[in-house]
């Protein structure tokens, strides 16, 4: 596993090694809707000799890895000025301001005395000493020469993860969010005609490296959803002929069944301590929801009435559920307490669920946020599907995609970022795509075959 | 409602219905494939729910007499699952996000459940489908809705519940690839899979 081993790099003042541990020296704000993505220069890291491509290749993917969030640019090597840089000098601040850099990272690879591959970086604010105001909304405001200075080291063939770890502690340290670069993402894997699909679980690294598929494909599946660890996943199966939960440890490849439900189950989802996995169970025509406590492996009934209810999803807190039901006639997101006592609801009176969606349309495969303050949802309406966010108390809805098709988000660990699949055009088959929670910076993530239900990892260890 | 619905097709309805399947399964062992084919042919094909209708307001009468005279080869056997696709009809078909059965869909499953009657062998799995215009896991629970509905009506004409299992398989098995509402209303279906006892072609 990747080890951070030491912070290498003394910091220049006591001042602002006394601002680190609050990760106060946010210099990007991204709280606030406009942002300009900040602009940061990151030249191909030094190597010791003998690593030199493999530096390279790790300045690619860190490169990449920032420009993907949207809230970076990475300046154009061709334009670098100064080519001397040296990771234990303070580079010429004058050089990349010139160039119109504010950010400058400064990196160098090696091997150790065991052979691991390792990085130690530096992140420089070339406006050295001056106060950081990024974008003009940003409430923060700091004093920030060099934002970090690591070293990692990892087995030479995981590079790709060492350079998503240094992606995501440049993101941490100039955003204040946690990172999400060093991720897994899970799908399923879609080939052949639509009427006859194979459906495989397939795994690739958040920025789609490294794909493979998991399961072979004699049976469709579905709706695979990481645990907390990231070994584990949750997913649908049509294995025996009918529709039935399934776990599935992605280290050593064994699967189980959940639970032992007389009616089809469906629609899984881990509680955010890891603990349970919430479904469907639908039986003689009526879908109600039902929780699985992975120790005793006891079932509970989190919901009893005649209409469907499917889709859920816990907030943060275990506390409460988001889910799917047709009970007031179309499929509308409601919220519930887990336990099934009544709560108040926003739009008034007290009820065992409360609905939270009444814009025009149908509304589906509600997923709460890691922060949990917004549930993302699928709508449908006027003959398109979208992808949005809304309040878990039913305020400020905000449609964030519009296609033919656009289905089943989930966000990333640290919600920042919300992945989903779209069928751009009818009949075009589904790809996986990204967006961040403020509609901007929608790209899509190629993988090799046709793909949806995408589910993020948590950061890797 | 149900209920209701299915005591009165088996009161009124059963013996009527098992005599044209009767008829309708003879003429076709013994004067050939014309007899009864055009009517789930034009089911299958037909998505809007009147014309449906129209294919089976007159399925056998109509067709038999013509075919007559004919000397025709070999049909589907009585019992077969040729037979029950030719002659009854596997799928009934359901209107945009609903689960309930009109007039049409009744025809078809009086012919079911009275086909069934006759062959007390055959066991079922009745699929619910859904159409693409819906998010996977609500269509999972909508297709099982559907398949429930056409169970609980078989099972009102007097077909043993032992003999038929549900599956939904959602949006995930459409019949026709198509992205238009022809296209749609032929998958949201109810279908009826003959699962064994059939007898052989």
């Amino acid at each position: 596993m990747l080890r951070r081993l030491l912070a290498a790099f003394v910091l220049l003042t006591g001042l602002l090694a006394a601002s680190w541990s609050a990760q106060a020296q946010t210099i990007i704000d991204v709280t606030e809707g406009k942002i300009k993505p900040y602009p940061i220069a990151i030249p191909d890291f030094n190597a010791d000799p003998g690593n030199e491509e493999i530096a390279r290749q790790i300045s690619e993917v860190v490169r990449a890895d920032l420009e993907s969030t949207g809230l970076f640019v990475t300046g154009d090597p061709a334009a670098f000025i100064q080519k001397d840089l040296s990771i234990g000098l303070q580079p010429r601040f004058a050089d990349w301001r010139i160039i119109r850099q504010d950010g400058l990272v400064v990196g160098q690879v090696g091997r150790t005395a065991d052979g691991l591959l390792s990085v130690a970086f530096r992140v420089w604010d070339v406006n050295g000493g001056e106060v950081y105001r990024i974008p003009v909304e940003n409430r923060q405001t700091g004093r920030v020469e060099q934002a970090a200075g690591q070293s990692f080291t990892i087995a030479p063939d995981s590079w790709r993860r060492l350079a998503h770890k240094v992606a995501d502690t440049i993101y941490t340290r100039l955003t204040g969010e946690d990172g999400f670069l060093d991720t897994r993402i899970v799908y399923v894997a879609e080939t052949g005609p639509k009427t006859n699909r194979v459906k495989r679980l397939a795994i690739m690294d958040s920025d789609g490296a490294n794909q493979r598929f998991l399961t072979e494909g004699r049976n469709q599946v579905l709706t695979p959803r990481f645990s907390t660890s990231d070994q584990e996943i949750t997913y649908m199966s049509f294995e025996g002929g009918r529709p039935r939960v399934y776990l599935f440890n992605i280290q050593n490849g064994r699967q189980e069944v959940l639970g032992n439900f007389p009616g089809m189950t469906f629609a899984p989802r881990f509680s955010p301590d890891g603990r349970s996995v919430i479904m469907s169970q639908a039986q003689n025509g009526n879908t109600d929801l039902y929780l699985m406590d992975l120790r005793n492996r006891q079932t509970r009934r989190l919901s009893d009435h005649p209409a469907i209810d499917t889709s859920p999803s816990m907030s943060p807190d275990g506390s409460q559920l988001v889910f799917t039901s047709d009970r007031g006639g179309s499929p509308q997101l409601y919220i519930m307490n887990t336990d099934g006592s009544p709560l108040s609801c926003p739009s008034g009176g007290r009820d065992t669920a409360c609905r939270i969606t009444f814009g025009r349309g149908n509304y589906s495969t509600p997923v709460w946020s890691p922060r949990g303050d917004l549930v993302a949802f699928t709508k449908q309406t006027r003959g398109k599907f979208h992808i949005g966010v809304i309040g878990t108390d039913g305020e400020g809805e905000r449609l964030l995609s519009e296609a033919y098709l656009d289905e089943g988000p989930a966000w990333s660990p640290n919600g920042r970022v919300i992945t989903f699949f779209r069928e751009a055009r009818p009949g075009s088959g589904p790809k996986l795509w990204s967006v961040d929670l403020t509609g901007r910076n929608l790209r899509q993530i190629v993988t090799t075959t046709d793909a949806s239900d995408p589910a993020w990892s948590p950061l890797l260890d | 409602m149900i209920g209701i619905d299915c005591s009165i097709a088996k009161d009124r309805m059963g013996l009527k219905l098992m005599k044209k399947v009767l008829k309708c399964a003879t003429a076709a062992v013994v004067l050939g494939l014309g007899a009864c084919a055009s009517d789930p042919v034009v089911e299958e094909v037909a998505a809007p729910v009147t014309q449906v209708v129209e294919a089976v307001a007159a399925p056998v009468e109509r067709a038999a007499p013509a075919r007559v005279t004919r000397a025709a080869p070999v049909g589907p056997a009585a019992g077969s699952l040729a037979d029950f696709q030719a002659n009854v009809g596997e799928r009934v078909y359901f209107d945009l996000n609903q689960w309930r059965l009109d007039d049409s869909d009744r025809a078809v499953l009086q012919r079911q459940a009275a086909w069934l009657q006759s062959y007390p062998n055959v066991r079922i799995l009745i699929a619910g489908n859904c159409d693409e215009r819906g998010t996977r896991e609500y269509n999972l629970a909508l297709g099982e809705r559907r398949a429930s509905i056409v169970r609980d009506y078989l099972v009102g004409l007097g077909v043993d519940q032992s003999r038929v299992d549900t599956v939904s398989y959602g949006k995930e098995r459409p019949i026709d690839g198509g992205t238009d509402d022809a296209a749609w209303s032929k998958n949201r279906n109810g279908f009826t899979q003959i699962i064994s006892g059939a007898r052989s072609s």
